[in-house]
């Protein structure tokens, strides 16, 4: 656990509660650099929190976040907005703007924040629907797409500015099975072409061994556990154990309906 | 303890934790422009600002004008028909010209157009909160300040002054007509009597009215639509909220900068 340029983000005991309802009690996590982490937990357990508090979009309660060796937690507005210029968030729902075209929603990061020419932006563009499969979709609007593509547009803009750190939330959820297969060997794929760090927030067993080096387990505000993919599957932890099994019986259900 | 929670000193708790959030609204959209600006770039993108002064200003000028020159006949009828009696219907082109560069110009035109755009900037920007896209602009590192709040606040700031000058012309235009068929004065003179009754102190008010109520329009239907919650119902309730406090507020300020201008310019 150092600032070493081989951690890309760590987190410090951080404590976050809404309304007081304590959402992470004390997370400490450390994610090499270059890695795919998949987290893990349950729906509601605050896997996606994590993610706003790395882009800084949350501020936590207590503890600290660092990206780079630099501490989120401290940045003002403007320093946020550089450091998160590094960062590609996938979006569960994608979360494109509905009112520009695929182009113009992929084009967008890279008209607003570089002062690169039209030409080379629209090649940049081709470029990475190309790599998610989607150059077809160029001139369609959002709202044309099916789930699957949406997503895979999604990807295409989390990557356009050649990100350091792309984070991906439930990036699988709700796809069919194929189309899931599509996304897991495209988060694979990028992260070797782009040369970045993945974190994956999801539920399902299946795409997180199939996409990750490192896993973590996300339970009742904490980091449980955290290992690679082989330690998790012989982990002897009877939550770990309850949850890559999918069990009805074990700790997860008792303390929820307790 | 129920009354600290429930009394008025929570709504005036709840109100100035509004009021400081509008304030750091505009500090930091001013902010994130600047630091753009700093950079020698655009602010915004001008396709966006044109937009919105189209819609704000383009768009409003029927309504203000049929509405305007409405208020503005019914007001020089009803008060010369009144001053008919004293034979004072004279005083009518210098009342109407008073009353809506000063007051009615700026406030109707300010309602008009936090009903007709704040509800609207609300509303989408609220939309784009619940879609997550306002927060993925965030992420980023676009600044959705500048990006989204920046363009319609300066351009309902901008273009409200403008309107306030069509509903004022337009309301004069009225109040003529009426009076020459109901007063039989000759519309050129009606036009005379009115320059010559107003003083600029009335036009130098009503413009700085304008510009302040297009500025709480903007601040307060952009605020209102970045901090909604819970779904299309929070949408809906965020632009009737947009709206409802913005003309609250308009008139308000209406009332303060009267008193203020009275209590400076008027003895």
């Amino acid at each position: 656990m150092s600032d070493s340029p081989k951690t890309s983000v760590e987190m410090r005991e951080v404590r976050l509660a809404f309304d007081e309802k304590e959402i992470l009690t004390g997370v400490s996590l450390a994610v090499p650099a270059l890695s795919r982490l998949v987290v893990l937990g349950q729906s509601g357990s605050g896997k996606s929190t994590l993610l706003r508090l790395i882009l800084g979009l949350l501020k936590p309660n207590a503890g600290e976040v660092m990206f780079n060796g630099l501490n989120v937690t401290r940045m003002g507005r403007l320093r946020l907005n550089r450091m998160r210029q590094k960062i590609g968030m996938v979006y569960q729902y994608s979360a494109l703007i509905s009112s520009l075209s695929v182009r113009d929603n992929l084009a967008l990061p890279l008209e607003e924040l570089t002062s690169k020419p039209r030409g080379e932006i629209d090649q940049l563009v081709d470029e990475k629907l190309t790599m998610v499969g989607m150059a077809d979709a160029r001139d369609k609007m959002p709202a044309e797409l099916s789930g699957g593509m949406r997503k895979r547009v999604g990807l295409a803009r989390g990557i356009i500015m050649d990100p350091e750190l792309i984070l991906y939330d439930e990036p699988t959820a709700g796809l069919d099975p194929v189309i899931s297969s599509v996304i897991d060997e495209l988060i694979i794929s990028l992260s070797e072409k782009i040369g970045a760090t993945s974190i994956i927030v999801t539920h399902e067993m299946e795409s997180a061994f199939k996409v990750a080096t490192h896993m973590a387990m996300l339970y009742q505000g904490k980091i449980i556990a955290a290992d690679t993919p082989e330690g998790f599957k012989a982990s002897n932890d009877p939550v770990v154990a309850q949850f890559i099994a999918g069990d009805t019986q074990g700790p997860i259900l008792q303390a929820t309906t307790s | 303890m129920v009354l600290r929670m429930f009394g008025p000193w929570s709504a005036i708790r709840t109100s100035l934790q509004h009021l400081s959030s509008v304030v750091w609204l505009l500090v930091d959209t001013a902010q994130e422009m600047g630091d753009r600006v700093v950079r020698g770039r655009l602010p915004f993108r001008l396709s966006i600002f044109f937009e919105q002064t189209n819609r704000t200003g383009v768009g409003s000028i029927g309504l203000v004008s049929l509405v305007s020159f409405f208020i503005g006949l019914t007001m020089a009828l009803l008060t010369g028909y009144q001053l008919q009696t004293f034979g004072q219907e004279r005083l009518v082109p210098g009342l109407v010209a008073i009353s809506f560069t000063r007051e009615l110009g700026p406030l109707m035109t300010g309602i008009m157009v936090a009903a007709r755009i704040g509800a609207a900037y609300t509303a989408e920007l609220g939309t784009m909160v619940v879609s997550e896209e306002a927060e993925a602009i965030e992420a980023m590192g676009i600044g959705p300040l500048r990006f989204l709040a920046g363009p319609r606040i300066l351009a309902v700031f901008l273009l409200l002054p403008c309107l306030v000058v069509i509903s004022n012309f337009t309301a004069m235009g009225g109040a003529a007509l009426i009076s020459r068929w109901a007063f039989d004065t000759p519309i050129r003179l009606f036009f005379d009597t009115a320059l010559e009754s107003m003083l600029i102190r009335d036009i130098v008010a009503g413009t700085i009215k304008s510009f302040l109520f297009g500025l709480i329009i903007g601040l307060v239907s952009c605020y209102k639509g970045l901090s909604v919650r819970g779904g299309a119902a929070g949408v809906g309730a965020a632009t009737t909220s947009s709206v409802v406090t913005a003309i609250t507020i308009v008139i308000a300020f209406d009332t303060l900068s009267n008193i203020v201008l009275v209590a400076l310019f008027d003895q």
